[in-house]
Order: structure tokens, then sequence, then C-alpha cells
């Protein structure tokens, strides 16, 4: 295996809605301070890939138009994965493996504000037994902590913790959207939005962007003084059928992390994409994360929900972490689908 | 029910799916647009090599910078870089068939704007022929390059296709 890094990462403020400026809008100026912080011009990176979603801008090929902010004449190689960024990392740290590649741009965007997100995401279910009945997708999220709760496996006072924990720590992320200091008890004495969840249980509609550059060996130590060297990186999806999957873990979690050895060490720091707070429980549960791991210091996908941005913005705030020496080991989640159904799991070293 | 129409495949399922989408063209599009609602022709120049994007999206796709600074205002004249004759009706252009849809060289830009020729026999259009827009009265303008309903010949002598070869 070759040793890659991550070395660069940049993202746009997450804001609720973005009236002024189109996607691409969004992620021109991401772009430019990536590449210009790094002091690489598009000629400089063998390999760009992004992700993105033509539903949430209700356009087909949409991403075509994302090209205009990397600067794509003379051709670049690129890609594109319909998936939330993380995946876009893990398809340009495959073609570093395979030597086709020595540096990759990554980036991952979406302006979900142009429509009803919670409607768009139901076209993620069964289309012919699940979809005629437009299950949004918080209701769904909602079946899934009525499961936890009823079950045991976590209590609401657990979920308003994290929600306390996080936005509490994103008060000193300037991206960040929702953040400040809340009280566990006020929170559960707030009525249920779609019970059992309560507003502070879901996280934010976010428009948003963010973009990361890796590269190889030597090629990422000229670039970072302390390079973020991915150690393990794996993702595990579960079947579409709800009723098959136990909601109540997350094995494909579970899976992903074992493979990526994220248990091989102590880990220092984790950033964890939880889109509701009991998914958040889940996660954290299935990476086995101990009591001295420093969970969300950005505040995590409660604090700011770029869809298919969250989860590539977890591994870069990961990865800050360890550039600034205060991390040397950490972990990175990201979830895509309903109720957890694909998580992607990477651990980042100093050394 | 029969066993012939048990194994039958259900082959119409009828799930409608509406979503609603509230755009917006961005910061540059909208500009450009809006000028056009002016009778103004936007562009705007590369930070880098100078080059004028007609219409702008606020980047330069070939350098992958942003595009910032005041607009260029371009002339309604051009040259024709090149052609094709369309014999199928549109219903947003109201040219009697046969016509020919023609991509526009502006003086002063860099890059090309796609419309139709009026007032010209499909015999007469070629590569290098001069034009200028003709304008709707100003009462039908919307923020649309509509606003112009085709390009005419000028008369003026061709471009040679040295000045142009670079824009196609």
């Amino acid at each position: 295996m070759r040793d890659v890094a991550v070395v660069a990462f940049t993202q746009a403020k997450s804001v609720r809605a973005e009236r002024d400026l189109n996607e691409t809008e969004i992620l021109i100026p991401v772009i430019h301070d990536i590449k210009r912080g790094a002091g690489l011009e598009t000629k400089d990176i063998d390999f760009v890939c992004s992700g993105s979603s033509d539903y949430l801008a209700g356009q087909s090929f949409a991403f075509v138009s994302g090209l205009d902010a990397i600067g794509a004449w003379p051709p670049v190689s690129e890609s594109h994965v319909e998936m939330d960024g993380a995946w876009a990392l893990y398809e340009a740290w495959v073609k570093i493996q395979t030597g086709h590649a020595d540096t990759a741009l990554v980036y991952g965007f979406g302006k979900p504000s142009m429509g009803d997100l919670s409607r768009t995401l139901a076209l993620q279910l069964d289309p012919y037994c699940v979809v005629p009945l437009w299950p949004d997708a918080v209701s769904v999220a909602a079946l899934q902590a009525r499961l936890c709760l009823e079950g045991g496996v976590l209590s609401e006072r657990e979920m308003a913790e994290v929600a306390v924990r996080d936005r509490g720590k994103g008060k000193s992320n300037p991206y960040a959207q929702v953040t400040g200091d809340f009280d566990v008890d006020a929170l559960l004495a707030e009525p249920t939005f779609v019970s059992p969840l309560r507003r502070h249980d879901c996280s934010p509609i976010s428009d948003g962007a963010s973009a990361m550059i890796i590269a190889a060996g030597d090629r990422a130590r000229d670039l970072a003084e302390r390079p973020a060297w991915i150690r393990g990186l794996e993702h595990i999806v579960e079947p579409q059928d709800l009723g098959i999957r136990d909601l109540t873990t997350s094995r494909s979690t579970q899976i992903a992390a074992d493979r990526a050895a994220v248990g091989k060490d102590k880990i220092d720091v984790a950033e964890v994409c939880g889109p509701f707070t009991h998914q958040s429980i889940l996660v954290e549960r299935a990476l086995g994360l101990g009591e001295s791991v420093d969970v969300n210091p950005s505040g995590g996908a409660l604090s700011a929900h770029p869809l298919m941005a969250a989860g590539l913005t977890r591994i870069g705030e990961a990865s800050k972490r360890i550039w600034d020496g205060s991390a040397d080991r950490a972990v990175a989640h990201a979830t895509s689908g309903p109720c957890l159904q694909q998580n992607l799991v990477c651990v980042l070293e100093g050394a | 029910m029969s066993e012939s129409e048990e194994r039958k495949p259900v082959e119409v399922l009828r799930t409608p799916v509406v979503l609603d989408y509230t755009y917006s063209a961005g910061q540059s599009s909208s500009r450009h647009l809006r000028a056009f609602g002016k009778g103004k022709l936007l562009g705007q120049r590369c930070p880098v090599d100078g080059r004028v994007y007609f219409p702008s999206r606020g980047s330069c796709p070939q350098h992958g910078v942003p595009i910032e600074g005041e607009p260029v205002e371009l002339p309604d004249r051009g040259t024709i870089v090149t052609y094709s004759v369309n014999r199928v009706p549109s219903e947003n252009i109201d040219l009697e068939l046969p016509y020919a849809a023609i991509q526009v060289l502006l003086d002063g830009a860099d890059t090309i704007l796609f419309h139709v020729l009026g007032e010209s026999s499909i015999d007469d259009v070629h590569m290098g022929m001069r034009v200028e827009a003709v304008w709707k009265p100003e009462e039908e303008w919307d923020d649309s390059v509509a606003n112009i309903r085709y390009f005419r010949p000028t008369g003026e002598p061709d471009t040679p296709f040295d000045q142009y070869k670079e824009h196609i």
C-alpha cells in the first residue's frame, strides 16, 4: 500500500439557505482557497473527484457545472460520485493506490435549500413498496429512534446530551450553523417534533461545500509539515429494506471500523457524522470509542450538515487536529442513506 | 385469479413524483441576465489572461479562478464562427424554416453566443459573416437572451478566418 495523507482542507460556511449564489458559486471560493493555500495549480493535481447529488440540484448532470470551479481546460482526469464527498475521497485514494496519481483534489457540495430535503431523501427508499407512501426522512429516522428507545438501547437524555455537547463545541467553529450553550433538561422539556425526535435531535439543513487535497508519500511531505496519514479507510453498506437490518446498532460501521483497525491503538479525536442524535450515539458505540476521546470538536453534523459535503468535512476536521498536533491518531466517519445505511470510516495518524 | 395472471409481471406502477425546487441563477448569471433586460451585453474578464467570457459564470473554466471586477460591456455585433441549418420547428423561435442556428463571436468577446440568423437566405450564411442583433420591441423585454430576436447580416466584409480561428 502507498502512504497517502490529507494535506489540505477548506470549507464554506454552512448556511440554512444561500439565496444569492448557485451551487457552483458556493464552490468557487472553496476550490480557489484550497489550491492557493496548498500552492498548487490545476495542472499540479493528477486527479479530481467530487461528490454531489442531482436530486438536490433538481437537474441532471448538475455536477458538471462544478468543473468550472476547478478549471478543466486543458482537460483534466476527473470522476464524480452521487454520494457524500467522503466516498469521492475513497475513489481518489484508490486511484493513488493504483499508481495513476500522486495528488488528488476531492470536493463535495450541495444546496438542499433549493428543494424539500425531507421529501427528496424519500427517493432513496424502495421505489415499488415504500416510495409510493412518501415517508419523509425525519419520520424514517424517528422510527429508528423509537426502536432504540423502546429497546432500552439509549435514552432521550443521552440523545439531548449529544446535542448539548456538539452544539457547545460548535461555538468555536466559524463554519458551523447551529451552535450555542444548551441545557439538557430544558431541551427535554421541549415538545417533540416528529415523535420521539425533538428539534435538537435533528441536524440542520445546510447549504455548503468542502474540499480536500490528498497526496502520496514525499509529495505529501512537501505539501504539509505534519501530513494526516490515512492508515485505515473502509466503507460498508447494508441492504435497502429497513426491515432486514438491525436499526438499533450500526453493523456496517462496526465492520468498517474493524477493517480500518480503529481499535489497534488509542484514538485522540473522533469526528462522527450523525444526522440525528441517536444515530451519533449508535456510530460512536460502533466505533468503540473510549471515554477519553474528544468527540466532534468541530461540532459535528448537528452543528452543520451540508449534505454531500458533511462526511468529507468530518475527515477534514479530524485532519486539522493531526496537523496542529492536538491529536496523534483520529477517526472520522461519514454516512449515507436512511438510518445509517452506508458508513465510511477513516483512520488518520500523524506519523 | 388464474395461474397465468399470477405469473404476469406488474408492468405499471403509478408513483407520481413531484419535487418543487426554488432556483437562483446565481450572482454572475443574474447580472448577465438583468443586463439583457436593459438591452446591454455584459461579459467578464479572466484575471489571469484577460479573456472576456460572455456569459461569465463566476469563474474562469480554464484557470479555475474566480472572476471578479467590473463587467465588460460588449457591442451587439460580431462574426459568425460556425452555423447549421435547422429544419425542425421550435415554439420559441418565430423564424420561417429553414433557418440557420449560428454561433456568434461578439466583437471583444472570447467565448461564443448561440443564436439564430434572420433576414438572410440559408444559401448566404457562411463562416466569417458579420452580423448584428435585432432586438424585440423594448416593451417585450425580459431578463433573457431572447430579447434579441435574431442576428442579421451587416453587409460588412467578412472577418478573416485567422482572426477567429482560436474561438471556434
